[in-house]
């Protein structure tokens, strides 16, 4: 088989892929999620576990240590039968909030801390290079193997660039179906359906690799087995310290490992096919394993000599099967590359949402308000992928290609193990708090790198023969420490990272008081199952953002089109119409966790809480937390807001009804007054005139009656005018005649006309011809009607022996304040209010004419022309002030 | 037979009117122009018929006719009530507080002087 070919099916097999990954993505963005719902779908893309480490590496393993290999499916296959009771808690979490990848979930049950999402990220990442490594050198090998058998003797290029092509088309293609967009919750359809095909195509190929080897070369089940028989691996005996511990670290692999995770909880669309893949998961495992033992039995029968690690291919191609090799070559090729695109894409998703884009938001909070979110979301996604790549490309360099491949593989589950205590104490334990998960986190890693990770950088490990080179000559391990020399150095690595990590979680969580989001987060993950926990509500209480400024940025960091319709949908929640809904706590936290999947917990809260001026959490937020009254409270807060409701419903119909009965009362009384108006006259016009009709009257009589007949007419009709006049007034619809006029000639024509006011007295008017040299611009005919009714008042009430009438003018701004003042006994206090009030002539005074409408219509003839009339107070006699602007300004 | 009425009217040119169709057909009349003292006034005069107008300065006709039921000596004099409001609820308000008759006004001159007979025969 020739190099070119090779290449050609490894540039058609990725074709295939892709065509496939896209065309699920055009589905799914058409609605469809049909293919997702396949049901293997989603068992076939968590075997993901399997990878180029299980395909290639699992033979070697069984070459070097008999069935200890089996310890790696067993871990997952346990924790998958056992589903109910871990992982059906941890995808219930992932989707109610939104989880969007191990680091989030940690950092959002402990308060959306970001330290915390930070460490884990850098445990994730740290322990997962070397695993991305071991993939690119297996791809690396694979290719070289062929190299190697190929007749025509082509030489492999060097293994660096190989796999710095591999990594840059695994980076091309990551970027491509991995940010294509930012959804809500962090799923790719086109990748899970990618990486399922791949599982087929890897069960497939060691499948059929096996019935080759078992049919083919070893003669049959029966002679197959005959052979292991024979082997010194049938006097192997388990180690039961060691069993023990890869059982447990797969176990807790499968929970962790950052691209388990990511398929398992994040990529999880349907709670059910958790219970399907509960079966199918470990029937895949079963399957993957099942010809593992006789392929590395026969290998070693018939090439003693070859890298045990590489016999699923090197089996085929000694025997000349090169289209069996070649399905081998790309169940390994897919092994490694869908481990390392989904593995990419969990760690870009922890890098960019817990160290780049945080760093951004605490660098340019402004920009990060206003800019589109989104791209920068998705720019930090890329730079983070090819990041992650680079530093496995460089780690392959750096360890110069170690020959065994478990080994790396077992560094990297060690490592994310770590995480699992504060995982499981975050799920299940809610005095869990984050003070201890970063103690324990931290503590455990340091020895796990001490341990096994540093040493990898030196000479190849093997996994039975841990030790040599473990304790570096820096690294002074008490060995012995507590008598456990003689423990195996992997176990030993492991029991004391874990008992490290454990011991200081529980401590650390038992000595440390948890904050107020942080018990509110634990509540509810703990809790997750009790669906009406309003625990996470109650991080938000009414703040100070605008529902707009909210919107603003929801649509930067969800879509304009989800958020619009999300907010539409709030609103017409709350039974609002338009986009912008109340801002309940109920509300926010939804917001929070719709935003929370596309740039993870604890920066969706940072960039909230940056909207609400940094206000978290209230104190009566902490008193509810600490009281674990969380539903109560929420309970009676719904009662009060109802009751606020009803109240404030209750007042406005009062203070309605009393406006309504006002008004009417206001009404009648007017009604009653005008009634009273005009039949008091009328009442003396219809008794003279009876008594005139009678005749028989003497002629002075006659007089007599007829003058009061007369006089009796004017006062009605002057009352008739002056409702009409105070209609048109109190209307607006009055015209104003505008022009010019000297100020002194207006008084000067106000008082000649009140002159005839009866009683006709001699009365002292004082004025200041000077101070009246003012022109004004205003309705001069209204004006003098204002002067005239209140130098007739001053005649008409003025008590005064020797009445006198001061007429001051004064200019003050734009405004010319013109006071009349008498010496008589005043306005008493208590009516000083209401005498411009329609009928207010005071009760007391000797009935002098007049209905009581002259100051009402002062009243409105100075709101016409722009100005006041008020009643002076504290002047001795009766003082009333006109302020008339000096120029009217628009014709109100 | 003379009769002597007491009548409380603020309105100067009504209480001419009244005075001189009353005083025509032989009723000795006295008018007062307000409210104030009109207690002391009907206990001074004893009249056999007061005439009161509903709206007046100082102690509104209701109050008086008030008072004058209250005091035994008064509580069967005739008062005939006058009011230019023409509004029902001041006439309920009347009956309730015991007046003999009721007139708005402006009224007519002989149905004045038919009420004020009927109430000087009844009393």
């Amino acid at each position: 088989m020739s190099f070119n070919l090779l290449v050609l099916s490894c540039l058609l097999y990725v074709a295939l892929l892709f065509v496939l990954a896209a065309w699920a993505e055009g589905r799914a963005s058409m609605g469809g999620t049909r293919i997702l719902r396949a049901p293997l779908i989603y068992p076939l893309s968590l075997s993901i576990y399997c990878t180029a480490w299980t395909f290639y590496g699992a033979v070697g393993y069984a070459a070097r240590s008999g069935l200890e290999f089996v310890t790696i499916y067993l871990g997952p296959t346990l924790v998958f039968i056992g589903w109910w009771v871990i992982l059906r808690k941890l995808v219930r979490i992932g989707r109610v909030h939104r989880v969007t990848s191990i680091a989030d979930l940690i950092s959002s049950r402990f308060g959306k801390s970001n330290l915390l999402g930070v460490t884990v990220t850098l445990i994730a990442v740290t322990a997962s290079t070397p695993y991305i490594a071991l993939q690119l050198q297996s791809v690396t090998q694979s290719f070289a193997v062929f190299a190697s058998d190929t007749p025509q003797g082509w030489a492999l290029p060097n293994g660096g660039a190989t796999a710095a092509w591999v990594a840059g088309g695994l980076a091309l293609f990551t970027i491509l179906f991995g940010t294509r967009n930012l959804a809500s919750n962090e799923q790719h359809h086109g990748i899970v359906t990618a990486i399922a095909f791949e599982a087929a195509v890897k069960l497939a190929a060691l499948l059929a690799v096996g019935i080759f080897v078992v049919w083919g070369l070893g003669g049959g089940p029966s002679a197959v087995a005959d052979k292991i028989a024979g082997l010194d691996l049938a006097s192997w005996r388990p180690d039961a310290s060691r069993w023990t511990a890869l059982i447990f670290v797969s176990a807790a692999a499968i929970i962790t490992l950052p691209r388990m995770f990511h398929v398992m909880v994040v990529e999880n669309i349907d709670s059910a096919h958790l219970a399907r893949a509960s079966w199918a998961f470990p029937a895949y495992l079963f399957l993957m394993s099942l010809f593992i033992l006789p392929i590395a039995v026969v290998g070693m029968e018939r090439l003693p000599a070859a890298n045990p690690d590489m016999l699923v291919l090197t089996l085929p191609l000694s025997e000349g099967q090169g289209a069996l090799a070649m399905l081998a070559f790309l169940g390994g090729f897919s092994s490694a590359t869908s481990m390392v695109i989904v593995e990419t894409i969990a760690l870009a998703t922890m890098i960019s949402n817990h160290i780049i884009m945080p760093a951004w938001l605490r660098l340019r909070p402004k920009a990060a308000m206003r800019s589109d979110l989104r791209a920068w979301v998705l720019r930090a996604r890329r730079l983070s992928i090819v990041a992650v790549l680079g530093l496995g490309l460089e780690y392959f360099r750096l360890s110069g290609g170690s020959s065994n491949l478990a080994a790396m593989g077992l560094i990297a589950f060690v490592g994310m193990a770590q995480v699992l205590p504060a995982v499981l104490g975050g799920i299940f334990w809610r005095g869990a708090t984050g003070v201890g998960a970063m103690l324990g986190m931290v503590a455990g890693i340091a020895v796990w790198a001490g341990l096994l990770f540093l040493p990898s950088f030196g000479a190849a490990i093997d996994p039975t023969g841990m030790g040599k080179d473990l304790f570096g000559p820096s690294w002074t391990w008490p060995a012995s420490f507590f008598g456990t020399a003689g423990m195996d150095p992997l176990v030993h690595a492991i029991f004391w990272s874990m008992l490290a990590n454990v011991t200081l979680f529980i401590l650390g969580s038992l000595l440390t008081f948890p904050g107020p989001v942080e018990r509110v987060q634990g509540a509810a993950f703990v809790n997750v199952f009790d669906q009406d926990i309003a625990a996470d509500r109650l991080g938000w209480v009414q703040g100070q953002a605008e529902p707009e400024a909210l919107l603003a940025m929801a649509q930067r960091i969800i879509g304009e089109d989800a958020a619009i319709s999300l907010f539409e949908e709030a609103a017409r929640a709350q039974g609002k119409g338009g986009f912008l809904p109340d801002l309940t706590s109920d509300f926010l936290s939804m917001l929070e966790r719709r935003m929370a999947g596309s740039v993870g917990a604890a920066t969706a809260h940072a960039m909230i809480s940056q909207l609400f001026g940094r206000a978290m959490v209230t104190v009566e937020d902490l008193m509810a937390v600490a009281n674990e009254t969380v539903q109560i409270l929420e309970y009676s807060t719904r009662l009060e807001s109802q009751q606020a409701e009803v109240t404030r419903t209750a007042r406005a119909l009062r203070e309605a009804n009393e406006k309504l009965t006002a008004i009417s009362v206001q009404k009648d009384a007017f009604l009653g007054q005008i009634s009273h108006e005009l039949r008091t006259p009328m009442t003396s016009i219809r008794a003279f005139s009876e008594i005139l009709t009678e005749g028989d009257l003497p002629a002075e009589k006659v007089v007599e009656f007829g003058a009061v007949i007369h006089a009796e007419a004017l006062r009605l009709t002057r009352l008739l005018d002056d409702l009409l006049d105070l209609s048109v007034l109190e209307n607006g619809s009055v015209q104003l005649n505008i022009g010019t006029a000297n100020l002194g000639a207006l008084i000067d024509r106000a008082l000649a006309a009140a002159s005839q006011t009866r009683p006709e007295r001699s009365f002292d008017i004082q004025r200041s011809a000077a101070q009246e040299e003012i022109y004004l611009r205003t309705d001069e005919g209204r004006l003098v009607q204002v002067f005239i009714n209140l130098i007739s008042n001053a005649r008409k009430y003025c008590d005064a022996q020797n009445p006198v009438l001061r007429i001051a003018v004064r200019q003050k701004g734009a405004k010319v304040l013109v006071d009349f003042i008498d010496n008589g006994a005043g306005i008493p206090k208590d009516q000083q209010g209401i005498i411009f009030e329609k009928f207010a002539r005071l009760s007391d005074t000797a009935t002098v004419g007049g209905a009581g409408l002259g100051l009402a219509i002062c009243r409105e003839v100075m709101a016409n022309l722009g100005g006041t009339i008020s009643y002076l107070p504290g002047q001795k006699g009766a003082a009333f002030r006109v302020s008339v602007p000096l120029r009217i300004g628009r014709a109100p | 037979m003379a009769g002597h009425i007491l009548l409380i009217e603020d309105e100067p040119n009504i209480a001419e009117a009244i005075r001189f169709l009353l005083g025509r057909d032989g009723w000795q009349v006295t008018v007062l122009a307000t409210g104030q003292g009109a207690i002391e006034q009907i206990a001074v005069l004893r009249p056999h018929l007061v005439i009161l107008d509903l709206m007046l300065p100082v102690c509104s006709g209701l109050q008086i006719l008030t008072d004058i039921r209250a005091a035994a000596a008064t509580k069967d004099l005739p008062v005939l009530m006058l009011t230019a409001k023409g509004q029902e609820r001041d006439r309920e308000a009347a009956v309730a507080a015991g007046v003999s008759a009721f007139m708005t006004k402006p009224f007519d001159n002989s149905e004045m002087r038919a009420a004020v007979r009927a109430l000087m025969g009844a009393a």
